[in-house]
């Protein structure tokens, strides 16, 4: 099983949520319906406005999507109602809010960002917005804003230009600027206003990360002014009434504010005013430029522009009078939106949308009681993100020691989170309800499917597949956790092959976003359709792979990691490849890789695709990891491997152990392809290629699950979008000249595949459009 | 009695027109419509009476009672039912008492009460605990052991004293000193000692907050009007009627079943001191209590925390009629309910009316008398429209129909917990008693008890008036 243990960079982060969903949809206007009480407006489709008294309502309402985002449409009917209410002399103050309650604001169209031609007309747009947020903040008529759902990126720069904030205390309401995310930043003065409002530190941790916040922590922050609990059931449905409760109290604020029983002004506490008090003085705001921009060189290694970008504009912004020119700022906008950078990110932000929808339908049968087999690392890991969901999960393994290491470790997850806060204890037990740990198959005659992750071995696999198969019921599934062993070779002794598929699971399974399924020729729709299903209530991206050796993962990362094998045979120490493989992007380096996913892990799988492959796998000498596994050298698990892993320990070292093995396995090296860069080029150029061949063989259906695979699951430089949108930005050509070049030196491991030849024969080919 | 928001909004006239008779009137519908059911005895079923019921005077917590211990005022009580009844003390079989807030070393208080009260040491007693509805558990658990056979009188009740809560030392700190009593040697003990932090210093209060969910529950009572969309002002105003009908009790003389109770070292307590009739105005003034600043709960409009105790006697009607007893009710039908801990904490009695009045065979229109425990008026308000909601019937109880809101002219006519107090544990029997009492005052026949109660749970029940 592989296991890629990221310290994420900090853009990657939060990237599991949906922070901007895109909408098309302002062509249907006419057909959606207006709430407008007094004729005094004309029909909108995407912002209507009620008055109440002498306050103004304003809903935000894109048609026909989930979320509002702000775009061109949304953005322009907004503007006129807030007009008119300017010019109302009835209304004194306005509300606004979102008519669906799970989302205010989810954020800007990025369709609509991704249409400008140039960065003049992403300035552009970013200077309208502004101009409006602008005269919201300095509306006489004071303006509170009702927040329920997200309030994202666009919606938050709405949210802050408002007078007041009161947010429902809901899981779902979640407020961020996740534009760094994205490759941009937030381009409508929140970089102006959220240091006033949180403070510089605060102001930079959201910026910088892009991170949710949730509403109970926005409050202690300062971001929001009051909370609003959500309501259950009472004369109508509880989401139904929340927001329309929501609304009542925001009124009355809206009104307190106008007629001053209300002060906006919030009473900061001690620690604030102190913060505030030091932020104030420019030497600690010089230092705080300085901590902030040494930590994101170090680590983005100066891949990416945005961060950068908010700290210069941030600083720009604070240090600049208000009514000086905030053109460069802009400037700054519409430049971020062009880079390669962002287009990669987006493009990864679109391939993540399009990776949590299940392109077989639903499925015949839903799945409710799930079995996992084996205990370990990875069993208890497809449990824990199961339990949560609501899944009942039965955790079956051989021995009650192994057992109970598994149900600690589900245990611990979920208490983790109580400790964060996100889970109350009375959650975290009745989530641990689903769970039954136990050593024999008692109650698998009711399991709707059953996930093996039981050791990596196709005698055992074929040992309990059998076994399952004699006590499940018909409907049942069969699914292999395995990341090398082809599905159709376990597949082999079933009863019933169309009820087996491959998920390949990413350790930690909490951690890991990515699901990579493998269908055989003999897998139902039906079954991939529920595999699938499953792998989005787990809160998974999940792609979806034919069946082979490595299917699509394993398989890129092979001739990559006996690429790395090669190098430290050369003589480039493990410190060095780490930091020539972070320096391009890699969140993990090359070597901690291994030790992570373990040595004899990468032996076993090696020796499988080797025998698969043959001499395309080659390079470095699979006898040096063997002879690491003879010694214990098997990674972190075990203390050693490339490096000691102590308990405690930040700054590990290298195992002096592996001196001596590196030194028995020397090679001369090739001083023509020995450069960093050139070191860089072999490991991705065989990755890359790698990934070309899957899809030119059919493993992969489409590029963009494959950039997917490669950057969720693998730590694939998120900055360069996946092999495939790298392929695009480095030019196909390039990428064979790259290859032509190694091949002379080293051979066929490095021949190009036909796919990536096609496209460097024909310019225009490209492999998202 | 369809649009109960619009009686609510004139109910200020409406029960200050009631010094025309209430009762005659009630007495009219009750003729004009006739019962569903003559009676409820059922064949094979052994009629279980409630011969009297008493309660010490319900006091806020922090006066006169401050100094007592729990089972001083369940003491009271049964002395008072005892003086009241004359029962022969060897004649009970046994004694159920409720109680919500344990006192440590009286943990099964209703054998401390009864051994001080003069029972006789050979009557077995054991406590019962189900939050508001305590003494409610334990009237039922007497009837189920009078309709098993096992016993003919039960003496049930509850007590709650708030005015004294167990604070408890931090958990860190109960470790060391249970540590402290296994170590043997000085310098265990030393080494023990030192290891104390300020922060073990820090101690446990309990709080009127559910477990499960951590939510206080007035915070969730005002969430619950929230969702009812119940104003501030229907609240006051509901607040402002329970104190005024419950003053109008007090000063009528209908609180019958009130003992004195002379405090050890204090005057004799003679009356409830929680009955305040304010003015709409003045209860306006209050700040909300727990959704701070906009919520709708106040003070004035939730029950205070309160000391008191009840007691009931319960006897199979052969028993009362053999030792010359004229019973006060039957006490029939009976149910459980529990639901949503969160979202439902307080609406225990809107999923409980239904099931009690199929359960027995009635409608809503055979109740003459509705005694329900006001934990707050937003709670009750919440109940009664819950009641009369077809939506809330349909998706949240899985009914055809709503079961219909109590006429309030019919509903806690002598008061409520808001104004009468609520000692947790004691209410129970205090509702069933009352009920009884206006039945024979007013002149019906059926009186419908319910209540909510901590975790989601509530209960009610059928009270018949005995024939006169």
């Amino acid at each position: 099983m592989l296991a890629v243990i990221s310290p994420r960079p900090l853009l990657f982060r939060v990237s599991v949520k949906l922070f901007y969903v895109s909408s098309f949809s302002f062509l249907k206007s006419t057909e959606h319906k207006l709430i407008t009480r007094f004729c005094l407006f004309p029909a909108r489709s995407h912002v209507s406005c009620d008055i109440k008294g002498d306050v103004a309502v304003v809903r935000f309402n894109t048609p026909n999507s989930k979320v509002n985002t702000l775009s061109r449409q949304l953005s322009s009917e907004f503007t006129d109602v807030m007009n008119e209410i300017w010019a109302n002399e009835a209304v004194k103050s306005a509300v606004l809010i979102s008519s669906k309650p799970g989302s205010f604001i989810a954020g800007a169209d990025i369709d609509m960002i991704e249409a400008c031609k140039t960065s003049q007309e992403v300035t552009q747009l970013s200077q309208e917005g502004q101009k409006m947020l602008e005269k919201i903040e300095q509306s006489p008529k004071p303006v509170v804003a009702a927040i329920s759902g997200s309030c994202l990126g666009g919606g938050l720069e709405v949210a802050i230009a408002c007078h007041y904030r009161i947010a429902t205390k809901d899981k779902k309401t979640i407020l961020g600027t996740p534009e760094v995310l994205l490759g941009l930043l937030p381009g409508a003065g929140a970089t102006q206003r959220l240091p006033k409002m949180v403070g510089l530190p605060a102001a930079f941790d959201m910026m910088l990360t892009g991170r949710n916040i949730r509403a109970d922590r926005a409050k202690k922050m300062g971001l929001v002014d009051q909370l609003v609990d959500p309501l259950g059931p009472g004369m109508k449905a509880p989401e139904a009434r929340t927001i329309e409760y929501l609304e009542e109290v925001a009124i009355g604020f809206a009104r307190g504010l106008a007629n001053r029983t209300v002060s906006a002004k919030r009473s900061k506490g001690l620690i604030q005013r102190i913060t505030d008090y030091a932020m104030a003085l420019p030497f600690v705001r010089r230092q705080v430029y300085k901590t902030v921009e040494n930590k994101v060189q170090k680590q983005t290694k100066g891949l990416y522009p945005a961060p950068l970008k908010i700290i210069e504009v941030t600083r720009q912004l604070l240090n600049a009078k208000l009514s000086a020119s905030l053109f460069p700022f802009f400037q700054s906008f519409g430049q971020l939106a062009v880079t390669k950078e962002a287009k990669a990110l987006i493009g990864l932000y679109h391939g993540q949308v399009l990776c949590k929808k299940n392109k077989f339908g639903t499925p015949q049968r839903e799945v409710k009681t799930l079995a996992v087999l084996g205990a370990g690392l990875m069993g208890a890991g497809i449990a824990q993100v199961s339990v949560d969901k609501g899944l009942k999960t039965i955790l079956k393994d051989t021995a009650q020691q192994g057992l109970d290491r598994g149900q600690q470790q589900v245990f611990k997850g979920l208490n983790s989170k109580v400790k964060k806060k996100s889970l109350t204890s009375f959650e975290r037990d009745s989530i641990l309800s689903n769970l039954t740990g136990q050593l024999d198959y008692k109650g698998f005659e009711k399991a709707d499917m059953v996930i093996e992750a039981v050791f990596e071995d196709i005698n055992i696999k074929h040992k309990v597949l059998k076994e399952v198969e004699a006590v499940i019921p018909a409907h049942c599934i069969f699914a292999s956790n395995t990341s090398a062993l082809p599905i159709s070779q376990i597949a082999a002794v079933s009863k019933r092959p169309e009820k087996v598929i491959g998920m390949h699971y990413f350790s930690p399974v909490d951690r890991m976003q990515l699901l990579e399924i493998i269908t055989t020729d003999k897998t139902s729709q039906d079954t991939a359709a529920s595999a699938v299903a499953v792998g989005l209530k787990q809160g998974k991206v999940v792609i979806v792979v034919k069946d082979g050796p490595g299917f699509y993962t394993t398989r890129c990362l092979g001739p990559m990691l006996a690429e790395v094998v090669r190098v430290l045979q050369e003589g480039i120490d493990p410190k060095k490849i780490d930091a020539i493989s972070t320096a391009f992007g890699f969140p993990v380096g090359a070597a901690t890789l291994i030790d992570e996913v373990g040595v004899d892990v990468a032996t076993h799988v090696a020796e499988d695709l080797g025998k698969a492959f043959g001499e395309r796998f080659g390079g470095g000498s699979i006898e040096l990891f063997k002879l690491m596994v003879e010694k214990g050298f098997l990674g972190r698990k075990a203390g050693k491997g490339f490096y000691v892993y102590q308990e405690g320990v930040k700054n590990r070292s290298l195992n002096s152990g592996m001196d001596e093995i590196l030194a028995r396995f020397k090679v001369p090296a090739k001083p023509e392809v020995c450069t960093d860069e050139d070191i860089q080029m072999r490991l991705v150029t065989r990755f890359v290629n790698e990934a070309a061949m899957c899809l030119q063989e059919g493993i992969l259906s489409n590029p963009v699950e494959g950039d997917i695979g490669a950057v969720f699951g693998l730590g694939f430089p998120p900055c360069l979008g996946g092999p495939f949108r790298y392929a695009d930005s480095y030019g196909a050509k390039q990428l064979v000249d790259k290859l032509r070049k190694y091949e002379a030196v080293y051979g066929s491991q490095f021949t190009p595949c036909q796919l990536l030849l096609d496209y460097a024969n024909s310019p225009s080919k490209k492999f998202h459009q | 009695m369809a649009c109960f928001i619009l009686n609510l909004r004139c109910s200020d006239t409406l029960w200050r027109s009631s010094k025309l008779p209430t009762a005659t009137i009630c007495a009219l519908l009750a003729t004009v419509q006739p019962k569903s059911k003559k009676t409820l005895a059922k064949s094979g079923v052994k009629n279980i009476v409630v011969v009297e019921g008493v309660r010490i005077p319900f006091l806020q917590s922090g006066t006169s009672y401050a100094d007592l211990m729990p089972h001083d005022l369940a003491r009271a009580a049964l002395q008072g039912l005892l003086n009241r009844t004359s029962v022969p003390r060897d004649v009970v079989d046994y004694i159920v008492y409720g109680t919500v807030i344990q006192e440590v070393k009286t943990s099964n208080v209703a054998r401390e009460a009864a051994l001080g009260a003069g029972f006789s040491d050979k009557t077995p007693a054991h406590t019962v605990t189900m939050a508001c509805i305590s003494s409610n558990q334990a009237m039922t658990t007497g009837v189920g052991m009078i309709a098993a056979g096992q016993c003919d009188v039960v003496v049930a009740g509850g007590v709650e004293l708030m005015s004294d809560v167990p604070i408890r030392h931090s958990r860190k700190m109960r470790k060391t000193m249970l540590t402290l009593n296994r170590a043997k040697t000085l310098g265990q003990k030393l080494s023990l000692i030192s290891k104390i932090r300020p922060d073990y210093f820090a101690p446990e209060l309990p709080a009127v907050a559910e477990f499960s969910t951590s939510e206080t529950m007035g915070h969730s009572a005002d969430r619950l009007a929230a969702a009812f969309g119940i104003s501030r002002l229907e609240q006051d105003e509901y607040a402002l009627r329970s104190h005024t009908l419950a003053k109008k009790a007090q000063d009528g003389g209908l609180l019958l079943d009130v003992v004195p109770f002379k405090v050890p070292g204090k005057d004799t307590v003679t009356k409830d001191n929680g009955i305040r009739p304010s003015s709409m105005e003045q209860m306006g003034k209050l700040k909300p209590a727990f959704v701070k600043p906009y919520g709708t709960v106040t003070a004035a409009n939730s029950s205070f925390l309160t000391d008191g105790a009840s007691a009931v006697l319960l006897m199979s009607e052969e028993k009362a009629l053999a030792m010359g007893y004229k019973p006060k009710a039957y006490l029939r039908d009976f149910v459980y309910v529990s639901q949503d801990p969160k979202d439902q904490l307080l609406l225990g009695p809107t999923y409980a009316t239904p099931k009690v009045l199929e359960k027995a065979g009635l409608t809503m229109a055979d109740i003459d008398v509705f005694e329900f425990h006001e934990a707050f008026a937003g709670q009750i308000l919440a109940n009664l429209k819950a009641m009369d909601s077809d939506w809330f019937a349909q998706n949240c109880m899985g009914r055809k129909s709503k079961v219909g809101a109590p006429p309030l002219e019919k509903f806690n006519n002598w008061g409520g917990s808001l104004s009468l107090g609520h000692p947790f544990a004691a209410t129970g029997c205090r509702l069933v008693i009352t009920a009884a009492h206006r039945l024979k005052k007013e002149g019906g026949q059926y009186g419908l008890v319910a209540a909510c109660a901590a975790g989601g749970q509530g209960h009610a029940m059928i009270v018949e008036l005995y024939p006169q």
